[in-house]
């Protein structure tokens, strides 16, 4: 498996905060786009094509 | 005075086939004379193979249709004998610039890597690249080569009995019968010929419509790429701005699904449409203009019985990425010394399935690039809209975002990985010379190596010993001996780390196989594999 799916984020609650402050006062709409930015920049981040094509299916398969 | 595209070049005149008791049959006929039509029949008419093009027209394109020809078709044309004229009359550009709205987020250099007789790309009315076809024609005529073209000749009927083709041939005098022993059909994207054999064109549509308008002005923009994503002048949609020679423009503005294409395309509409976009006072004439919807789509297989199809009539693709001539003239080049080999049997008919298998291959590569640039610059989703945007929001800011936007991704040669033809390779010699890519062109001497490549089997041997000639079954094979030593570029995209290289070339410029040193059996092997010999 190339994609991590143990815990590996310190602090997860202080990260959480950060996403949704982040998000504080959009819209839905401006909402949605700053969530497509982040995918593109932390993909790129990534850049492991079999991670982020494990975690893609991860994502979908909770739909 | 008259357009280039409204003069006759190849007017109809009574034949005498016309009169002939029973059919006249002819080795090979090509049925359209747009750019891959004429470029198989010069390139089978140098081979000695004699063609007659039928046409039910007798003028070049109406209108300009393709601009942007690759450095590939230019060295397929120089093999043809016209390269040096289109490069003579086009516009060598490199810079393309990306806008989102009114600003510009990104901005690229084809970076021409230097060490190629031919530029990456020229821009040229395809009007002119056919009229420099006809020409070369003409003159091959004037040697007396077994080439005839004949215009006002319309194939109403056609009927493959096994052993030959029969077709029936509407002229403004009469109608009469013809028969070729094979079939070219370069009719296009319409092909006439597909719809009489019953044959599918399966695909995808894209719902929405482009205004392609070339305008005559004399501007002092720069000759660049210029393409918007939601310009101020066509909000919410695209636009692609071009130049051509002759003080000629290419713009592509696209209109959306739901419009009335006839009102669209009346010059009071189109000409406001225009001003918004070069500015009010800008001064301009409208060459030409027309309303496309685009199609992504393919034949299942090029080839049926003693039928072959090319061009557009085998596929189709968007123009995001200039890969329908380019991709058309490559049919053409693979096409050609397959069929010449052939009809001097020497090869299997099964040849030419691999004529099929291999440009299908390049098509499947065209349509999955078209089809994603096509995706990109009109998301058919409010989802795709939104990465759509956040990558062109992000590449101002974030050079990791750039490659992500697409606004098409021009066309590159297509390498035959993995084709039946192909012989041994071996990783000791560089990736982009590998089995089955074309040769890729370095300066020699004075000149180019591609000027000594193409028209037959060849040996290129990079400081490597082999004999000046081998004869493999009736096809010879010429050594093309050169050294690296001096040549780095020639050492970079020949040798790499090592010391010699023995490259077996086929006609068409792709490599069939490649070792570090000579071996006879093995070249003998090599050569019977490329030609279909070995099933
Ligand atoms: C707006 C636009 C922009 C484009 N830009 C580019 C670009 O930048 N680069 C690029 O590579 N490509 C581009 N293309 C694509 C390019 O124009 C085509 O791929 C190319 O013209 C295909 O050539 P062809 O010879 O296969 O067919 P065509 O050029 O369509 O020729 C077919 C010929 O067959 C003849 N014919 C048809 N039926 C019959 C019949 N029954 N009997 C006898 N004759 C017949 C016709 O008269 C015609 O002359 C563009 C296309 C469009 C529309």
């Amino acid at each position: 498996m190339s994609l991590n799916t143990k815990p590996n984020l310190p602090d997860p609650d202080g990260f959480y905060a950060d996403l949704l402050s982040a998000h504080e006062g959009l819209s839905t709409e401006d909402s949605h786009a700053l969530n497509a930015r982040l995918v593109l920049i932390l993909a790129n981040h990534v850049g492991n094509r079999a991670a982020l094509k494990e975690a893609l299916e991860l994502a979908r398969a909770t739909v | 005075m008259n357009k280039i595209f409204e003069t006759p070049l190849y007017p109809y005149t009574h034949h005498p086939d016309e009169d002939a008791e029973t059919p006249v049959r002819h080795k090979t006929i090509v049925v359209g004379a747009g750019p891959v039509g004429l470029a198989v029949a010069i390139d089978l008419a140098q081979q000695g193979v004699p063609v007659v093009v039928l046409d039910e027209n007798d003028k070049v394109s109406f209108g300009s249709r393709a601009i942007c020809f690759s450095k590939r078709t230019l060295e397929i044309a120089d093999r043809l004998g016209i390269g040096q004229k289109l490069v003579d009359r086009g516009v060598v550009w490199n810079l393309g610039k990306v806008f989102k709205g009114d600003e510009k987020v990104y901005e690229f250099n084809l970076l021409p890597e230097q060490g190629h007789k031919r530029p990456a790309f020229i821009n040229l009315q395809q009007y002119y690249f056919e009229d420099d076809l006809v020409a070369r024609v003409r003159e091959l005529q004037e040697q007396g080569a077994p080439i005839e073209l004949r215009g006002g000749c319309k194939v109403t009927e056609i009927d493959d009995c096994g052993d030959y083709v029969a077709l029936e041939i509407e002229t403004p005098d009469d109608t009469y019968d013809i028969e070729a022993e094979w079939l070219i059909a370069c009719d296009g994207a319409g092909s006439p010929i597909r719809s009489m054999m019953g044959l599918d064109f399966v695909g995808r549509v894209f719902e929405d419509n482009f205004l392609i308008a070339d305008v005559i002005m004399h501007a002092d923009f720069p000759t660049e790429r210029w393409f918007w994503f939601d310009p101020p002048f066509n909000p919410g949609q695209s636009a692609l701005l071009h130049k051509q020679p002759d003080g000629v423009w290419r713009i592509d503005l696209q209109l959306g699904w739901d419009i009335d294409k006839a009102e669209e395309k009346k010059p009071e509409n189109v000409i406001p449409r225009l001003k918004q976009m070069l500015g009010e006072d800008a001064k301009f004439e409208l060459e030409w203009v027309s309303i496309y919807t685009f199609q992504c789509r393919r034949m299942e297989k090029f080839r049926h019985g003693r039928v072959l199809f090319a061009g557009d009539a085998a596929h189709q693709v968007s123009p995001f990425g200039a890969r329908g001539a380019n991709s058309g003239i490559q049919d053409a080049e693979n096409l050609a010394w397959k069929l010449a080999l052939v009809l001097e049997d020497k090869a299997p008919d099964s040849l030419l399935d691999s004529y099929s298998d291999e440009r299908v291959h390049g098509a499947d590569e065209n349509i999955l690039n078209s089809t994603r640039s096509t995706d990109f610059i009109t998301p058919k989703s409010q989802i795709s809209r939104t990465f759509r945007d956040a990558a062109l929001a992000l590449a101002g800011k974030a050079e990791f975002a750039r490659p992500l936007v697409n606004s098409g991704r021009l066309s590159v040669p297509c390498a035959y990985d993995g084709s039946t033809l192909n012989g041994p390779d071996t990783d000791a010699l560089p990736a982009r010379t590998r089995v089955g890519a074309p040769a890729v062109d370095t300066p020699l001497g004075q000149g180019w190596l591609l000027d000594r490549l193409g028209g037959r089997f060849q040996l290129l041997t990079v400081d490597a010993d082999a004999p000046d000639r081998l004869d493999v079954g009736g096809i010879e094979v010429e050594r093309v001996a050169v050294s690296a030593a001096g040549n780095e570029t020639l050492r970079e995209r020949y040798l790499g780390d090592a010391a010699s290289g023995v490259y077996l070339l086929r006609p068409d410029q792709h490599v069939a196989a490649r070792w570090t040193s000579f071996d006879e059996t093995a070249v003998r092997a090599a050569v019977a594999k490329a030609t279909g010999r070995d099933k």
